[in-house]
């Protein structure tokens, strides 16, 4: 018999029995929907730090006080020694770090700029003048300060992209504007160009003022012995092969600069954007695992409710089967009638699957403003080929049985 | 197939069935030697668990003898296995049972294709032998019609549609109105009749009913198994090879069976 024929012969039995069809098809629904929500944030939460890295600057080095599994910087416990401004310039002695190109100190908090009675809530990095050099970040408008600024002081500041745009809704010349920061007179002296969310915050609202100034005249974190706290320090490479080594040189000198002894671990760490690549790699992996179980238990699931429904129906239509048989039949026949009518149950499952996943997936991204679900054509392809397979696998029991029954026995059947 | 009935359609010799139940061995056919020849309208006749069914089975090629020979169009069909049983009663046998059997929600025609689609027949000239088969028993006007949208006697005339759109050598009827009342019992003989006596169509029937096995020309009464009598009303061999006039139609007035 024709494969065709028996597709329509499938549709019409599911489609006598819509509401039973649908219940059957849920753990299928379910768990498609689930692995096409899951899969596409997963794969948009990949694009998205992939593209925040690809803002960070290349061959750059971050040194951060404590470890990664701290958490971040800026919400690590205060129990962990800081950095100092000291150990920024011994990083950048080229006798220690020969392969070190520059080097800057970032010291971040939050702050709260006023201008015109608008006030915004934004972080502030207090930086040494090395900053954009490092971060290779230029400005829109006027100049980052110079090292005089940083010396004498002032109080100068640089705005985020949004920043700017959030304070100066009407697009003003912002150069030489005053700003209130923390209530106290600051001038503006540019903008940075927009570079987007990066792991440390978005970049584009923040503002950026000297680390000297800030520390005297804003936060006064200082150590006991009254060195500069800072958050970050960014040590840019002058070639990416060098890396390793200089990741290599930067922890002996922090460690003698910490006097950490020869046993005891780094209570500091030196991240490299490969590194933290990584990082996300493993979160994603860990994901894709989660997501593989979700998959596998649910579709299971549905194949178990599908081989179920099949001998029930195999069992109600017991009297079609046998005058199927009777009138010429063959145990092929009705094998393959039912199997891609378990395949057709579970391929419609897929789809829906599908559909209510790509909404969710949809949803996820109007809910988070730049941030986009990626629902790739692979994994749509995927899904209906596993779901129909599963059909197919937990058809061939019932199937196979229908195929077996006895015409006489079947048109006798009540 | 032999126009003039020289040699038989069925031929049964020493047909023996045996089922075993547990420990006992249940003897539903001991010995039937029956030759059925191209155009007779014959009724097989006799008490309940007389063996009737279990005959009628094996005739159908629904199932195998456990002894004796069957040779249905000259071939010996009496140790096929299940594939190809199902081929020879696709192309070779029109079924026609008691209780319709025909597909709920399926239309009159679609029912009526269902032979042919195991037959192996293309879709558009099923369709036409469908609408042919369905005008030769008079519902050329009910072709989309669902069974539940038909009258019984209605649906056992798509079943003898469905069991003639093959154009078999033979069709088999189980009481085919055993669900009928006595005015549709009698349109649906006369249909049987007719298309016996018009096209030569050898018929079959199994029935309790003494009025039914009027309309037949030979009567085959079983009992425990065997042949008990064979009784035909006029020879079998020379109803068509005489050129004579067909058997006359016992009781009832000839009545209108096209629509
Ligand atoms: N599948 C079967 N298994 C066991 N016994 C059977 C089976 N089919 C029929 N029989 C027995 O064979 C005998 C003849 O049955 P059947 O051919 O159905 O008689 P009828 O149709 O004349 O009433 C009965 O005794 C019945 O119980
Ligand atoms: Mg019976």
């Amino acid at each position: 018999m024709k494969v065709i024929e028996a597709l329509r012969i499938a549709m019409r039995a599911l489609a006598a029995n819509k509401l039973r069809s649908v219940l059957t098809m849920l753990g299928i629904i379910i768990g498609v929907g689930a692995v096409i929500a899951l899969m596409s944030i997963g794969r948009g939460v990949e694009k998205y730090v992939t593209d925040q890295f690809a803002g960070l600057g290349s061959n750059l080095l971050f040194v951060a006080p404590g470890q990664i599994s701290d958490g971040p910087p800026s919400l690590r416990p205060n129990t962990v020694k800081a950095l100092t401004l000291a150990d920024m310039e011994a990083i950048a002695d080229p006798s220690r770090v020969p392969h070190a190109a520059s080097v800057a100190a970032d010291f971040q908090t939050r702050v709260s700029v006023t201008r015109a009675g608008k006030t915004v809530d934004v972080q502030a990095s207090a930086t040494t003048p090395e900053y954009p050099l490092v971060r290779n970040w230029n400005t829109t408008a006027g100049s980052y300060f110079s090292t005089l600024d940083s010396d004498e002081r002032q109080r100068v500041v640089l705005l985020g992209a949004d920043t700017y745009q959030e304070l100066f809704p009407n697009n003003e010349y912002p150069v030489d504007q005053i700003v209130q920061i923390n209530e106290m007179n600051f001038r503006v002296i540019g903008v940075m160009e927009s570079k987007g969310g990066g792991p440390g915050g978005n970049l584009d609202k923040s503002v950026f003022l000297p680390l000297t100034t800030g520390q005297d005249r804003l936060f006064k974190q200082k150590t006991p012995n009254g060195e500069y706290k800072v958050s970050v320090i960014y040590v840019s490479i002058d070639q990416s092969e060098n890396i390793p080594l200089a990741q290599e040189e930067i922890t002996q000198l922090m460690r003698e600069r910490r006097g950490i002894n020869y046993l005891d671990q780094d209570d500091f760490s030196i991240v490299s954007q490969n590194d933290l690549i990584a990082v996300f790699g493993d979160i994603l992996g860990a994901l894709t695992i989660f997501l593989g179980a979700i998959a596998a238990i649910s579709l299971l699931v549905g194949g178990i409710g599908i081989m179920n429904i099949m001998l029930v129906s195999v069992t109600e239509r017991t009297r079609e089967i046998g005058l199927r048989k009777a009138v010429g039949a063959k145990r092929a026949d009705v094998l393959v009638q039912f199997l891609i009518e378990a395949m057709a149950l579970a391929a419609a499952g897929g789809f829906l699957g599908v559909a209510l996943g790509w909404s969710l997936a949809l949803l996820v991204s109007t809910a988070f403003g730049d941030f986009e679900a990626v629902v790739g054509a692979d994994a749509i392809f995927t899904s209906l080929i596993v779901a129909t397979a599963v059909g197919l696998f937990f058809g061939i029991f019932p199937a196979f049985r229908a195929s077996r029954l006895n015409p006489i026995d079947a048109l006798r059947y009540e | 197939m032999e126009q003039n009935g020289s040699s038989p359609v069925i031929s049964l010799r020493g047909i023996k069935k045996f089922y075993q139940m547990g420990d006992v061995e249940v003897r539903a056919l001991r010995g039937v030697d029956v030759d059925i020849y191209p155009g007779e309208m014959l009724a097989i006749m006799g008490p309940s668990g007389s063996g009737k069914s279990t005959l009628m089975n094996i005739i159908g090629c629904l199932d195998v003898p456990s002894e004796g020979v069957y040779e249905l169009d000259g071939k010996d069909v009496s140790r096929l296995k299940d594939d190809q049983l199902a081929a020879i009663r696709n192309h070779k046998i029109g079924f026609v049972f008691q209780s319709f059997n025909l597909l709920p929600r399926t239309t009159a025609v679609a029912n009526v294709e269902l032979p042919l689609i195991y037959g192996g027949v293309s879709g558009r000239q099923r369709r036409q032998r469908a609408e042919d088969s369905l005008r030769l028993v008079g519902l050329g006007e009910r072709l989309d019609h669902k069974p539940n949208e038909l009258s019984g006697g209605q649906q056992q005339r798509v079943a003898i549609a469905r069991a003639l759109v093959n154009t078999p050598s033979m069709i088999l009827a189980d009481e085919p109105t055993g669900n009928l009342d006595s005015k549709t019992s009698i349109e649906i003989m006369e249909l049987f009749q007719r298309l016996n006596q018009e096209r030569g169509i050898t018929i079959v029937f199994v029935t309790h009913n003494p009025e039914t096995a009027d309309y037949c020309h030979r009567v085959v009464r079983v009992r425990d198994g065997m042949v008990e009598s064979d009784i035909s009303r006029r020879a079998t061999a020379g109803i068509y090879a005489t050129g004579g006039e067909p058997p006359s139609a016992p009781p009832s007035e000839p009545q209108e069976v096209q629509p």
